[in-house]
């Protein structure tokens, strides 16, 4: 079947028993890698672009419907901007016992250790505003939507591991490796300071071995919980064994071996790993070589690979995996990632080149995660935000909107445990988990306050600027133009007529049925833009319109 | 297929809620629960409920009321479309109005005594634009100025001063208003949030009922889709108590058919006899918008506006015999409104355009029966631009329902109406046992003293964080940001110091992170 003609015609499917329409298993599809040849409109850039970047601006649809699906992909991972500056202090010290009054504001704090815990606690909270301003400030690629991807996998929780300098430490490692080599991430997350604070594993010694961290090594960093993971306890223990004497020095912010603590005998794996021996080793080089001889010796199982581009899938494409999928796409991708030694790049390339991509059966399925949601709001909708110099209001507002991501239950730099969000993860709801009781009137609270009242900061105020969207579309005076706009803009499926007339007339058209209404409104608005009750005409218009899509279901999806 | 029907049905994309907002962890108390009607009970005597009726497009006052008076210049003034005098339909008690021949609905409630006309209802200076027009009935501004908030909703703000924060509880387990269509209008638009929830469509209300969430495509988009309506539905707040108040009336007279006003209205009564402690209903009904062919020539009683009016009046006679049916008939009260009367002169093209004051129907079983006002007086020869005066101004209605009907104390309707206005004999007065207002839910800010001189002193309760205190006043237009910083958990004052501010309404606005409250504070000599 055409999968294409079928997505366009989304607005006109067969009428179904409506009640038990959801409970239907929706069909999927037996596309592959087969690089991807159809067309390259709108609705596939921003299909592209809403999966590998925080919603999809018209700015970036724009730049790519000049170049070709393959120039699009080169250049999404290809990110072109330098690694970003660091946090900076954005905190005042009053009340704090060991003030750090070295660093300036508006310096960065992340070479300057300090052990007080006021301290650390502003600091955490400045990388994370940080972090949310790099997301909304993002170029165009893909290295937030990789780094986020790195963060859920290699989950830690700022709360828990404390030392900010380490956390920092941490996310610029992932960072720098979104899109580099996953074997070496696995091996540098394994004895990362944030991580060893985390998982216990600077406790992790030879008389007393902790095997929190050689247990998620396999089960949720590299091998899964898949059929064919059949790594046993005995590896868990064999593991641990491996990785002890990695220590902190909180001073040099980083880790180091005290062979002293390692347990120097010999390590016997299961079949599973090939019966491997990893040879007990002694001396200051015995923590290094062994957990080099653990990584190659985890990364030759067949499974990882399987596993990482089922996580990889899931991330960019859709949660449901079935026997097509695994054959057809999964299986060919971790062939790929094998050959090219876990570079992650030309996995992604495979995957965003592919017919199965592209297909229709795969667009505007994924729900968006409040990180999505909110971010993908600020970069649609242009949201303005002070210059940049202004840190501090910047920092203030990005914490605002970390707080309503974080009320939608994703905290950034917090997910929930070392699993990572539940969404990417929990059979068989998956990404239904975002959305629940508590949580979709919060996105619909956070779409209605942005857009109605705004949140202000420093006196500082973001709010959707409803006049500047309209002027975006290409005849913002005609109803229709502007409705079927506003609507490619925020939704991957298009309204049914019978729904868009039904918003023109009760929102646009003010209950009228003559298109002309509006247009008198907008012309006489713009001959007139300081007269206020023409614009007021205007922008309530606006306003609720935009309001009123964003409460719609087709909202939530990407 | 039959695509017509299927067209149709993607209107049902659940019961839209858009604009109700907090207190979503809490979930909607059966009000079946013993415990609730016992924590009910000291919350609000008054159990009245006002339905607004909106003519969407400037309803033809003349050619709905007919001025018998002075029928010769009516006549004169709009020979194309006037209606004959023999075919006026006549008021018990009154010879100078009767009704256009297609009302007989509610000429036979204005008989009965339970419907009122206030005759030339308008403002000064009015507006010829149906945005502005509208955008002035509903917030009950002065036409020079731009009010953006609604009138129902400061009424709503002023009753439930703490919605959304704690919302719903045990003393309001209900939506504050209910719209039907597509948006909450800006008359149901509180200082800061609207106070009001819609039901999209008629239909979308059944399919919520019968928990259908609407067709979607067999794609994976389609399963997510359905599901994130599917949790619409179920978990909007007040799905429950909506379900509940539905399910409780098995039977209701016959409504019109193909009369979207009477399904509107049928579902209006069906909640107000379910038990909806809902204060406001918002319906919608058009279009009004005669410009051309309003009456047929052959015979100017019937035609586009003889359509219109009639279904009007049926679903109103419809509604009002319901609600006798049910036997909530002393609870209700309606008014009709629309942006604007239309020119007392007709154009060529046997239509009217957009026009002045016109009359409106304030109707239910308590209001005062009859006439308010006189014939409009109409010029011996009308020219293309006479229109006719006002004799009462809207907000004076407004202001007597909201005073006599909704029981709100006479010393606080400039609260809401933003000035004083003149009380009309509308209804009766009896009926009103005075309300307070309901202090559930969390109150995170208030004034006092209020009405203040020069100064008053904001109380605010913060989560911690970031918490911003703002002066706003009733344009939206920030005065003072009086608070703007990090706070740890608890309870604080700021003075807000006033002196030079003229006289009027502003509201204080607490935001926390994503939680807003807003108090409106008064500001006298």
């Amino acid at each position: 079947m055409d999968r294409r003609s079928f997505l366009t015609a989304i607005g006109t499917p067969p009428p179904v028993s409506a009640a038990k329409a959801h409970y239907r298993v929706a069909d999927r599809t037996n596309t592959s890698l087969k690089e991807y040849s159809g067309p390259w409109t709108e609705t596939e850039i921003s299909h592209l672009l809403k999966r590998t970047m925080f919603g999809s601006t018209k700015t970036d649809i724009k730049y790519f419907k000049n170049k070709t699906m393959i120039q699009a992909v080169d250049e999404l991972l290809a990110p072109a901007s330098p690694l970003p500056a660091p946090p900076v202090k954005d905190y005042d010290t009053t009340g704090v016992t060991t003030p750090d009054t070295n660093i300036a504001a508006g310096t960065t704090w992340v070479n300057d250790t300090n052990n007080d815990g006021t301290i650390q606690s502003r600091r955490r909270a400045a990388f994370k505003k940080w972090w949310m301003g790099l997301l909304i400030n993002q170029d165009r690629s893909i290295r937030e939507k990789m780094t986020l991807f790195l963060h859920n996998h290699f989950s830690t929780e700022t709360n828990d591991v404390g030392n900010a300098q380490y956390i920092f430490k941490h996310h610029a490692m992932l960072r720098a490796n979104a899109l580099g080599n996953f074997k070496t991430i696995t091996r540098q997350v394994a004895i990362d300071p944030a991580m060893l604070v985390y998982l216990n594993g600077q406790y992790n010694t030879a008389t007393a071995p902790d095997e929190n961290f050689g247990r998620e090594l396999q089960e949720l960093f590299c091998c899964g919980k898949g059929p064919d993971s059949l790594y046993t306890e005995a590896d868990v223990k064999a593991a641990a064994k491996v990785l002890t004497g990695w220590r902190n020095n909180a001073t040099l912010i980083s880790s180091f071996f005290d062979s002293t603590k390692h347990d120097t005998g010999n390590k016997q794996f299961s079949a599973f790993y090939g019966n491997t021996v990893i040879t007990g080793k002694t001396g200051a080089t015995a923590g290094d070589l062994e957990l080099d001889a653990l990584i190659n010796m985890i990364f030759s199982a067949n499974e990882v690979a399987k596993y990482i581009c089922r996580r990889i899938y899931r991330w960019f494409v859709y949660y449901d995996i079935d026997v097509a999928v695994e054959n057809n796409v999964i299986q060919p991708l971790a062939d790929i990632f094998r050959k090219n030694n876990y570079e992650i790049k030309p996995v992604l390339n495979a995957l965003l080149k592919s017919e199965h991509f592209y297909d229709a059966f795969n667009q505007g399925c994924l729900i968006k995660s409040p990180l999505d949601l909110v971010i993908g709001f600020c970069r649609e909708l242009n949201i303005q935000f002070p210059a940049s110099a202004d840190y501090v209001n910047n920092y203030g507002l990005w914490n605002g909107l970390l707080s309503f991501a974080s009320n939608m239950q994703q905290n950034l730099g917090d997910p929930p445990d070392i699993s990572g969000w539940k969404a990417y993860y929990q059979s068989p709801q998956f990404y239904e988990i975002w959305i629940n009781s508590d949580t979709l009137p919060k996105r619909n609270q956070f779409t209605d306050q942005l857009t109605l009242s705004g949140y202000t900061f420093g006196g500082k105020k973001i709010q959707v600027d409803s006049v500047a969207i309209a002027n975006t579309v290409s005849d913002p005076s005609d109803p229709n133009i502007l409705l079927d706009e506003i609507i490619a803009l925020m939704f991957r499926m298009p309204l049914s007529s019978a729904v868009k007339s039904q918003i023109k007339k009760d929102i646009l058209l003010g209950g009228q049925v003559t298109d002309n209404y509006w247009t008198t409104a907008w012309i006489d608005y713009n001959a007139n833009p300081n007269n206020t009750a023409n614009a007021t005409i205007v922008k309530n218009r606006l306003r609720d319109l935009f309001k009123y899509l964003m409460n719609l279901a087709e909202y939530q999806l990407s | 297929m039959k695509r017509r029907q299927f067209v149709k049905d993607t209107l049902a994309s659940g019961v839209v809620l858009p604009g109700i907002l907090g207190g979503f962890s809490v979930r909607a108390f059966s009000e079946d629960a013993a415990f609730v009607k016992a924590l009910m009970a000291p919350s609000t005597d008054n159990d009245h409920v006002l339905v607004l009726i909106q003519l969407t497009g400037g309803n033809d006052g003349l050619n709905t009321v007919i001025p018998l008076e002075v029928y010769s210049n009516y006549v004169n003034a709009r020979t194309n479309i006037a209606i004959p005098e023999n075919k006026v339909l006549t008021l018990a008690g009154t010879k100078k109005l009767g009704l256009h021949p297609a009302m007989t609905g509610l000429q036979s409630l204005f008989n009965e005594g339970k419907a009122t006309i206030v005759e030339s209802v308008g403002y000064p200076s009015p507006s010829f634009s149906h945005f502005r027009a509208t955008d002035i009935w509903m917030s009950a501004s002065d036409s020079s100025q731009v009010v953006d908030s609604g009138w129902a909703g400061r009424y709503l703000n002023y009753e439930y001063p703490n919605f959304p924060n704690g919302y719903p509880n045990s003393t309001m387990t209900d939506p504050l208003a209910i719209q039907i269509g597509s948006i909450t209008s800006l008359t149901l638009q509180g200082p800061a949030v609207s106070m009001g929830m819609s039901i999209s469509n008629t239909s979308n209300f059944y399919n919520f009922l019968n928990g259908s969430t609407g067709p979607a495509p067999a794609t994976p988009a389609g399963k997510e889709l359905s599901y994130i309506r599917e949790i619409a539905q179920q978990t909007q707040q007040y799905a429950t108590v909506i379900k509940d108040a539905a399910g409780k009336v098995t039977q209701q007279i016959v409504y019109p058919s193909g009369n979207t006003l009477g399904d509107q209205l049928k579902i209006v009564a069906r909640l107000i006899k379910g038990g909806l402690h809902t204060r406001v209903y918002m319906v919608t009904f058009g279009s009004f918008d005669t410009h051309a062919q309003q009456a047929n020539a052959a015979d100017t009683s019937t035609g586009t506006h003889a359509v219109l009016l009639q279904k009007v009046s049926d679903a109103i006679k419809a509604f009002q015999d319901d609600l006798k049916f049910l036997g909530v008939e002393d609870r209700v009260v309606g008014m009709t409104f629309s942006e604007f009367g239309r020119r007392i002169k007709s154009n060529a093209s046997g239509g009217t355009d957009h026009g002045a004051a016109a009359p409106l129907f304030v109707f239910g079983k308590q209001v005062l029966p009859g006439v308010i006002g006189n014939a409009p007086p109409l010029p011996a020869n009308a020219t293309v631009n006479d229109n006719l005066p006002f004799q009462y101004d809207f907000r004076s209605v407004y202001a007597t329902l909201l005073e006599n009907w909704l029981c709100v104390p006479n010393k606080d309707l400039q609260t809401i109406m933003l000035k004083n206005f003149q009380t009309l004999p509308l209804v009766n007065t009896a009926a009103c046992k005075t309300v307070n207002p309901n202090n559930s839910g969390d109150n995170l800010i208030s004034n006092y003293p209020n009405p203040f001189t020069t100064s008053t002193t904001i109380s605010f309760t913060t989560a911690g964080g970031h918490t911003l205190i703002q002066v706003i006043d009733m344009t939206g237009r920030v005065i003072s940001n009086l608070v703007d910083r990090e706070y740890t958990p608890g309870k604080y004052k700021v003075t807000f110091n006033g002196g030079t501010l003229p006289t009027g309404v502003y509201y204080a606005r607490l935001q926390n992170m994503s939680v807003q409250q807003v108090r409106a504070m008064i500001k006298v000599q």
